[in-house]
C-alpha cells in the first residue's frame, strides 16, 4: 500500500474553487498531484451521480467545493448543493462508500492557500483509507464465494458459503 | 465524427519546465477524435494563433482544446481567433495546464501524467459542445435610481443629462440624505446645504428626472435590459398635485414635541411636517404614528380626534384615507445608492452586536452622536447653529470626542473601519474651536487615517492651528458626575489612566448600512458581507458592479464612503448605465438552460429552485388545441446559467448549454484509464 496513489476527481464552481485553485497556481503553492478538476457553473450543477459515476470509473475519493454560503456567484446554488449533499451524504455508506472518501468543502476566489489544504488533507485521507475497489471486486468477482449476488441467485436455505458471502463484501467496502 | 485540434503551449518555460509539452501533445494525437496536436512555445502570441487558425482550416477541425492557462486568463482570446477562423467560437475550450499544474507540482513525471489527463477530459467535454449563438435582448433605455442622497443625485444626474430617463425613488419625505444634515464638510469647511441644495433643485426639475419621494421599492422582475420595478408610495396624506408648500398646515397642527429624524433628535417637528425648510419636494408627510387623529383612529374613536391641518389647508391638499399606492416603472438598468446609518450604539442591539452600555448613549444626554454634533453645529440646526449642549443649554468648555466607537472592534461585532470618523472628528473640533474660542477639545484615537486629497492637512490643521489635543488610546467608560460628564481612558503612548472631565462628549459612531437592505438585496439578487454592505461585482476591477447584471452600486451601500467617494462611484454607475444604452441590443454568454419540452413532466422542481426567476409555464395543448397540461421554459434573457434547474429536474429535461449530462459524464469518463 506504500506506493498507492490515490485517484482524487475535484467537482468545483467555476467563479469560488476553480478561481481559488487558479490563485494557488498564480502563487505556486506547491500540492499533491493526484487530484483531477471538473469545471461546472455552480455546486448547484451538480448531480449526485456524477459523485457515484467518478467511484464507479475508478477514483478513490472525490472533492465537491464551491462558493461560501452567501457568496454563491448565482445568490443560492450552494445552498441547494449543500442541502442536496446532507441528504446524499447519508446515501454513500448505503452505497458501499465510505462518505470519508468525500470531501465537501468552501473554497472562496481568495483562499488558494485553503484550496492546497484541501487537496493535500483529502489525498492524505484517501492514502490511509487505501484503494475503493469495491466496484470493481462486484465486476471482477472470480468465484461464487467472493460474489455478493450469489445469495440472490441461490435459493433461501442453500450452503453455508453463500451466506458468508455478503459479509466479505460489506467488510471490503467498510 | 469528431475531429479536435488540441495546442499544447509552453508559456515561455511556465509549462515547458514543468510538463513535458510535446509528451503531451503525441498522447492527446492518439486519443480517440483527434485530429491534430501540436505544441508551441506561446499559443496566445499572434504566430501562435495563427498555427490555431490554419489547423482549423487545413484539418477541418470541429473543435479546439488549448492546453494553457486558466480560461479565466485567454478563453476570450482563442474563441475570437476560432472565430476569425471560421468556427463557432464556443467549440473552444481551454485546458488549464498552467495554474493548475504545471505551477503547482515539482515533479515532471506526474505534472506530465497530470496535464495529458486534463487534455483528454477537455477533449471529451469539447466533443460535445455546440455551437452557439450570441444571446440578443432589447434594451429599455431608461433607469432606476434608489436612494436619493447625494450619491443617488449625482446618479440621476449625470445619466438624465447624457440622454435618458431615469426613475429617482428615495424612501424618506425629501431627497438629501445624510448630506443635507450636515453643517460643514472636510476638508474644505464648505457649507454643505450651500452645494448640496442646488444639485437637489436640479434633480427635481431635471425634464428627465422622475421623483417618487416617501416610496420605496415593492418587488424587482426581470433582468438587466428589462427591469420591471414595483413602487410602494407610502401614503403621505397629501396630495402632491394640489399642495403649494405653503407650510399652513404645520403651523396648524398640535402635536409639535415630536423628535425630529433631520436633526437627529436634537430638534422638535410637528405631526404633519417637511424634514426640514430646503426639502424637496416642499411637500409635507403627515406622521400617522403620532398625528392625534391617527392615534384617535386606532383608538377606535367614533369622531376624529383632529383635523386641524385639513382646516388650515386652502387647497384642500389633506387627505386622511388615502392609502400605500402601487406604481409599476419599467427600467433598463438599477442603480442602488440606499447610503448608511450611524450605529445606534444604546442597550438594544440586533444580533451579533455587543453596543457601548459604558458610555451612556441615550441615558447621559450630553452624550452625543457625530451627527448629532452636526446638527447643533449647524446653522439651520435646533440651536440655530450656536454650540450649547442639550441638557442645560450652557455652551461646553471642555468637549471630548471618541473615534472608532464600533468600527474595528471585532470583538464587539464590527471589525471594518468606517472610514469616515477620523476626518469627520478633526473637523468637529474645528467647529467647535471656531465658535468657542476659549474650549478645550480632547480626542481619544486609535489611528488617525487621513489618506484623501489635502486629508492630512486637514487634520493636522485640527491640532497644530486650533489646539485639539489627541490622545492614542480607547475609551473604557462614560458617565454622569454632577453637572459634568466623566471620560475614563487610557493613553497608550504614555502608558497612563487618563481622567477628563468634560461638559459634553461626541461619539464617533461607525457608518453601517441602511436598516432593510438586505430585504432589498434579495429583490434584487444582489449579495451583501457579513455586515451587510452590498458586494460588488470584483473589488477591483469592477467596484461599482454587482453579480446581477444591469444592477449597479454607489456610495455606502457597498461600504464606508465619503461624499467625493460617493460621487465618483456615483458617476461611475453613471458611466456604466450610459454605456448600456448606447446599444439597441444587449450581448448575453448562451451558455444557459433549457428545457425539453416533450419530456418535462411539470414538476417546477425547477422554478422553486431558480434565483432569478427565469422559469415560465408553457401550456401543452391536445390535438384540438384545448390546454391539457403545463411544461417549464427558460426564458434565455433572465437565466444566468447555473445549471441548479438541471440538478434538480427528476425527468432530465433540462440541459445547460455546453455543460451537459453527456459532457460531464464524458469528463468523468475520460479519467477512467488514468
Amino acid at each position: 500500500m506504500a506506493d498507492f496513489e490515490p485517484r482524487i476527481t475535484a467537482f468545483v464552481c467555476n467563479w469560488c474553487t476553480y478561481t481559488g485553485a487558479d490563485l494557488a497556481g498564480t502563487s505556486r503553492l506547491h500540492m499533491a498531484s493526484n487530484v483531477r478538476i471538473i469545471r461546472l457553473p455552480c455546486t448547484g450543477r451538480i448531480d449526485h451521480m456524477f459523485i457515484v459515476k467518478a467511484f464507479e470509473r475508478g477514483a478513490d475519493g472525490v472533492i465537491v467545493s464551491g462558493c461560501h454560503p452567501a457568496d454563491c456567484h448565482y445568490t443560492a446554488g450552494n445552498y441547494h448543493a449543500r442541502r442536496r449533499f446532507g441528504v446524499f451524504r447519508e446515501l454513500l455508506s448505503f452505497l458501499g462508500i465510505d462518505p470519508k472518501r468525500v470531501t465537501f468543502s468552501w473554497v472562496s476566489a481568495s483562499e488558494g492557500g485553503k484550496w492546497a489544504d484541501v487537496v493535500n488533507s483529502t489525498v492524505e485521507r484517501v492514502r490511509t483509507m487505501g484503494p475503493f475497489d469495491s466496484y470493481h471486486g462486484l465486476v471482477g468477482a472470480a468465484s461464487p464465494a467472493d460474489d455478493p449476488f450469489a445469495s440472490f441467485e441461490t435459493p433461501a436455505g442453500a450452503t453455508g458459503d453463500s451466506a458468508a458471502a455478503p459479509a466479505s463484501h460489506t467488510g471490503g467496502a467498510s | 465524427m469528431s475531429r479536435i485540434g488540441v495546442f499544447v503551449c509552453h508559456c515561455g518555460e511556465n509549462i515547458g519546465r514543468t510538463v513535458d509539452c510535446a509528451a503531451v501533445a503525441d498522447a492527446l494525437r492518439e486519443h480517440p477524435g483527434v485530429a491534430h496536436a501540436e505544441d508551441y512555445k506561446y499559443m496566445c502570441s499572434d504566430p501562435g494563433q495563427q498555427l490555431i487558425k490554419k489547423a482549423i482550416a487545413d484539418d477541418h477541425l470541429t473543435g479546439v482544446v488549448v492546453c494553457a492557462c486558466s480560461p479565466h486568463m485567454h478563453e476570450k482570446t482563442f474563441r475570437r481567433a476560432a472565430e476569425q477562423a471560421g468556427i463557432n467560437p464556443f467549440l473552444v475550450e481551454m485546458a488549464n495546464v498552467r495554474e493548475h499544474c504545471s505551477w503547482i507540482h515539482e515533479d515532471r513525471e506526474q505534472a506530465t501524467a497530470k496535464a495529458i489527463d486534463i487534455g483528454r477530459t477537455i477533449v471529451e467535454k469539447v466533443k460535445h459542445n455546440k455551437p452557439l449563438e450570441t444571446i440578443r435582448i432589447p434594451v429599455t433605455k431608461r433607469a432606476l435610481v434608489i436612494g436619493g442622497g447625494i450619491a443617488g443625485i449625482q446618479a440621476a444626474l449625470d445619466i438624465a443629462d447624457g440622454g435618458h430617463d431615469v426613475v429617482l425613488i428615495e424612501k424618506d419625505a425629501s431627497i438629501g440624505g445624510h448630506m443635507s444634515q450636515l453643517s460643514e464638510t472636510f476638508p474644505t469647511l464648505d457649507c454643505s446645504q450651500c452645494i448640496l441644495t442646488p444639485r437637489m433643485v436640479e434633480a427635481y426639475q431635471h425634464p428627465r428626472i422622475k421623483l417618487h419621494t416617501w416610496s420605496e421599492v415593492e418587488k424587482v422582475d426581470g433582468y438587466i435590459g428589462n427591469f420591471t420595478v414595483t413602487i410602494r408610495k407610502k401614503a403621505r396624506s397629501v396630495n402632491e398635485d394640489l399642495c403649494n408648500g405653503c407650510g399652513d398646515c404645520q403651523a396648524a397642527c398640535p402635536s409639535r414635541k415630536i423628535a425630529s429624524e433631520f436633526d437627529a433628535g436634537l430638534g422638535k417637528r410637528t405631526a404633519i411636517y417637511v424634514p426640514f425648510p430646503q426639502a424637496v419636494p416642499n411637500i409635507p408627510v403627515l406622521d400617522r404614528e403620532n398625528c392625534t387623529l391617527f392615534k384617535g383612529r386606532r383608538k377606535g374613536l367614533a369622531k376624529d380626534a383632529c383635523g386641524k391641518c385639513k382646516e388650515a389647508c386652502l387647497k384642500g391638499a389633506i387627505d386622511y384615507d388615502r392609502d400605500d399606492a402601487f406604481v409599476t416603472e419599467e427600467v433598463g438598468a438599477i442603480v442602488v445608492a440606499t447610503g448608511f446609518q450611524l450605529y445606534d450604539i444604546g442597550r438594544d442591539q440586533p444580533e451579533g452586536l455587543k453596543g457601548y452600555g459604558e458610555y451612556g448613549y441615550g441615558e447621559v444626554p450630553d452624550v452625543i452622536d457625530g451627527m448629532q454634533f452636526e446638527r447643533l453645529a449647524s446653522a439651520s440646526g435646533p440651536t440655530g447653529g450656536a454650540m450649547l449642549r442639550p441638557s442645560d443649554g450652557t455652551e461646553p468648555k471642555t468637549v471630548v470626542f471618541v473615534a472608532c466607537v464600533g468600527s474595528r472592534d471585532p470583538e464587539k461585532g464590527i471589525s471594518y473601519c468606517s472610514k469616515i470618523c477620523c476626518m469627520y472628528t478633526a473637523k468637529h473640533t474645528m467647529l467647535y474651536k471656531h465658535k468657542v474660542h476659549d474650549g478645550r477639545t480632547v480626542v481619544f484615537y486609535m489611528d488617525i487615517r487621513a489618506a484623501g486629497k489635502g486629508y492630512d492637512e486637514f487634520s493636522r490643521r485640527a491640532i497644530e492651528e486650533d489646539g485639539a489635543e489627541y490622545i492614542r488610546g480607547r475609551v473604557s467608560r462614560i458617565f454622569r458626575d454632577g453637572e459634568k460628564v466623566k471620560v475614563w481612558g487610557y493613553d497608550t503612548l504614555s502608558n497612563r489612566q487618563v481622567e477628563v472631565e468634560a461638559d459634553m462628549v461626541v461619539l464617533a459612531t461607525a457608518v453601517r448600512p441602511q436598516p432593510g437592505i438586505s430585504e432589498l438585496a434579495q429583490k434584487l439578487s444582489v449579495s451583501y458581507d457579513q455586515d451587510g454592505f452590498l458586494n460588488e461585482a470584483h473589488p477591483k476591477l469592477r467596484p461599482v458592479e454587482t453579480n446581477t447584471a444591469g444592477v449597479y452600486l454607489a456610495g455606502a451601500c457597498q461600504a464606508p464612503r465619503d461624499i467625493p467617494e460617493s460621487v465618483a462611484m456615483a458617476s461611475a454607475t453613471a458611466a456604466k448605465v450610459l454605456g448600456l444604452f448606447s446599444a439597441d441590443e444587449l450581448e448575453r454568454d448562451p451558455s444557459v438552460a433549457k428545457v425539453n419540452e416533450r419530456t418535462c413532466i411539470g414538476c417546477f422542481n425547477c422554478e422553486r429552485v431558480c434565483p432569478y426567476g427565469a422559469i415560465e409555464h408553457r401550456d401543452v395543448c391536445d390535438v384540438d388545441g384545448h390546454v391539457c397540461g403545463h411544461v417549464a421554459y427558460v426564458n434565455p434573457g433572465v437565466c444566468q446559467g447555473c445549471g441548479t434547474c438541471v440538478a434538480v429536474c427528476p425527468s432530465k429535461s433540462v440541459e445547460l448549454a455546453n455543460f451537459t449530462d453527456d459532457q460531464i459524464y464524458s469528463e468523468i469518463n475520460a479519467l477512467a484509464g488514468w
